[in-house]
């Protein structure tokens, strides 16, 4: 399945569920924001949800800035 | 001074200086800074995630009673704001905004016009909007027309330590606003914060210079001592400046020559 | 903004040095704001009728005057004659009476006007929102009221009745000009009236909310001191050349833009003396009787207020360009006044 994350077009292997797409960067998943084909997936429903074949994902985080 | 709260959205803040958390070398300097100066607003920003980077969360640096105002930097136009604003709120941390739409890669300056339009949008969806300017008079009139919480002029340009190259314009906004007046960007001494305090600013943000100095979290109790200072000042009431008399010859003279009106 | 004590102090601080100091400050900021133009105007008394009894002035409805409204021949005479002297800025006054000249006399009277002269300004009672529209589409720019003191108390003492007793409705009178379209709003206090440092202050706040929620309005002030009529004192005026010389100059100083008006009350030789340093605004060859112009004999007349400086247009003129002044009839042209209603830029 061939989706988008961040912009860089990635092939996924196994897993279509969007908490173990997260899961799988190896961050704790709090205070990452997910952004599914330009809405915003809240967080307490990425368990349910799973992504198709050229769906385009952000995957967003706070860092420093001014 | 006691009792004199910096009120935004109805939120009372015992300190009337804000620090930007961009550019500090390390997060733990980052948090000793937010601990010494004892602010209690602080900016971030959103980025996408790097897999590369094994980033340590911000925001674990961040006391849970500080209030978070994540800028929508990366934005160059309103909807891109909107848009990351909206992201920000989603993170559960808040919806304090502050809107930051910069098209302009060699100075940096905001764009004044798409920042009205991301207020307008952004207020009537609730978010608590602090909007980043280009001191103009017209645009911060809009500014309170369309919600926002706040007015935060530029001193100079970002990252410039300049001062407040824009004093006149900011003096403007402090007298005909009655919005609380956060001069933000340029600001390179406490001398300068203690300045923008004394014109009647309401408060100051402060991030480059905290951040690129040898000792964040000195300079950053630096800053917010001259933010105290100043302050007191305004409030003690600096002498009234009258502009400087200009050479010329009597104009009064008529009053004691006995030739008057009766 | 400038506080009590500070205006005090300065009002109180007789030396000679500071006067003329004050002076020299003020002289600077005006030239520097407005040059050495100085705007001319006429007033036209319409009607001397009054439904108010305010103590201090000749045109109260107790005081026995030939009551008299002028009827559009009338005032198109009197149009007539101002115009032919020079003047394109006319002040159109009535007493306080709804009954003897109400807004529609005034629509006539303003669009006869629009015939003659370029600015026309209305010192009459207070109107609503939407009476101003009206005035406004038959050409009328500029509204001229007085709240003549702010102390309440002292205000309802000498208004004793009428509508002008309404404090409030007063006060409100030149933000539902402005929010009407009004291009021009002038205030004022009347010097000797109430306590003079708080009637400053009061007067500064009045404005200084004006500018914010209309910033878009030409302000100008007056300070009329209390004057004979007819030879009779109606009050004690205890505020002297020089305490007048400060209030133009402080006040100057605080609204660096704002025109500062003097009328013919004043002996000539003050006008002149105060044209260099803050005012910028003068009447010149005032009538201020119903039909002083070209009506009624002198003795037949009876006049708001006694006039100290009976100088001609011409002469006036003269004056101004041998002390240098730039005299300036025309400032605006009306080129549509059409009733566009004005939201304040803070918005409702």
């Amino acid at each position: 399945m061939n989706i988008v994350i961040n912009g860089h077009p990635q092939q996924l292997t196994s897993g279509k569920i969007l908490s173990d797409i997260v899961a799988s960067y190896g961050k704790p998943s709090r205070h990452i924001i997910a952004e599914l084909n330009g809405a915003i997936v809240p967080f307490d429903q990425w368990a349910q949800t799973s992504l198709k074949d050229g769906d385009a994902l952000e995957l967003v985080t706070f860092v420093g800035g001014g | 001074m006691a009792n004199d709260p910096l009120v935004i959205a109805g939120k009372n803040f015992s300190s009337r200086f804000l620090l930007g958390t961009g550019k500090f070398k390390s997060k733990k300097e980052l948090g000793e800074s937010i601990e010494s100066s004892g602010s209690q607003i602080v900016t971030v920003a959103l980025r996408r995630i790097d897999p590369e980077r094994h980033e340590e969360n911000i925001l674990e640096f961040i006391p849970p009673h500080v209030t978070l105002l994540t800028n929508t930097s990366g934005a160059r136009n309103a909807l891109e704001a909107v848009r990351i604003a909206r992201l920000a709120k989603a993170s559960g941390c808040g919806n304090w905004v502050k809107i930051e739409v910069i098209n302009d890669s060699k100075y940096l300056l905001p764009d004044n016009q798409e920042t009205v339009k991301a207020t307008e949008i952004l207020s009537a969806e609730g978010f608590v909007v602090l909007p980043y300017i280009s001191p103009d008079l017209y645009t911060a009139r809009a500014l309170v027309k369309a919600g926002a919480a706040t007015v935060m002029p530029l001193g100079s340009f970002i990252g410039s330590n300049q001062g407040l190259k824009t004093r006149e314009f900011i003096r403007m906004l402090i007298d005909e606003i009655d919005l609380p007046i956060i001069v933000d960007a340029g600001i390179g001494a406490p001398s300068q914060a203690a300045e923008a305090m004394e014109m009647g600013a309401d408060a100051v943000l402060v991030n480059t210079a905290v951040a690129c100095a040898q000792n964040p979290a000195g300079l950053a109790r630096s800053f917010a001592l001259a933010v105290e200072a100043g302050r007191l000042a305004y409030l003690s009431g600096l002498p009234l400046q009258l502009p400087s008399a200009e050479a010329s010859s009597p104009l009064t003279g008529f009053l004691y020559d006995n030739i008057g009106s009766n | 903004m400038i506080t009590l004590a500070q205006i005090k102090n300065i009002l109180a601080d007789d030396r000679r040095e500071s006067v003329e100091d004050l002076a020299r400050q003020a002289a600077g900021m005006t030239r520097r704001h407005f040059g050495r133009a100085v705007s001319l105007y006429a007033p036209l008394y319409l009607s001397n009728f009054c439904s108010s009894h305010c103590t201090y002035c000749g045109f109260h409805s107790r005081n026995k005057i030939r009551r008299m409204k002028l009827e559009a021949p009338e005032y198109r005479r009197e149009m007539q004659f101002i115009h032919g002297q020079g003047i394109r800025n006319v002040l159109l006054l009535t007493g306080e009476s709804h009954k003897a000249t109400p807004v529609s006399y005034l629509k006539e009277a303003a669009l006869a006007a629009s015939e003659y002269f370029q600015g026309i300004s209305l010192e009459v009672y207070p109107m609503e929102t939407a009476e101003y529209q009206q005035l406004f589409t038959c050409g009328v720019d500029g509204i001229t009221v007085y709240q003549e003191t702010y102390d309440r108390e002292r205000y309802a003492r000498v208004h004793l009745s009428g509508y002008k007793k309404d404090y409030d409705f007063r006060y409100e009178t030149p933000r539902r000009a402005a929010e009407a379209g009004m291009r021009q709003i002038s205030l004022g206090i009347l010097l000797g009236l109430g306590e003079l440092a708080e009637d400053l202050l009061e007067l500064y706040q009045h404005l200084g909310g004006l500018e914010k929620s209309f910033p878009g309005v030409e302000y100008s002030v007056s300070f009329p001191r209390l004057r004979t009529v007819k030879k009779e004192t109606f009050a004690a005026c205890d505020v002297d050349d020089a305490q007048f010389v400060k209030v133009m100059a402080l006040t100057r100083l605080l609204f660096p833009r704002v025109g500062i008006n003097l009328s013919t009350r004043e002996a000539s030789a003050l006008r002149d003396h105060l044209l260099e340093i803050a005012v910028t605004r003068i009447s010149a060859g005032s009538n201020t009787s119903v039909g002083g112009y070209t009506l009624l004999e002198e003795e037949q007349q009876d006049p708001q207020f006694d006039i100290k400086d009976t100088r001609a247009v011409d002469e006036i003129v003269k004056m101004l360009k041998a002390r240098n002044f730039d005299p300036v009839f025309t400032d605006w042209r009306r080129i549509e006044n059409t009733v566009q209603p004005l939201r304040t830029v803070l918005g409702k």
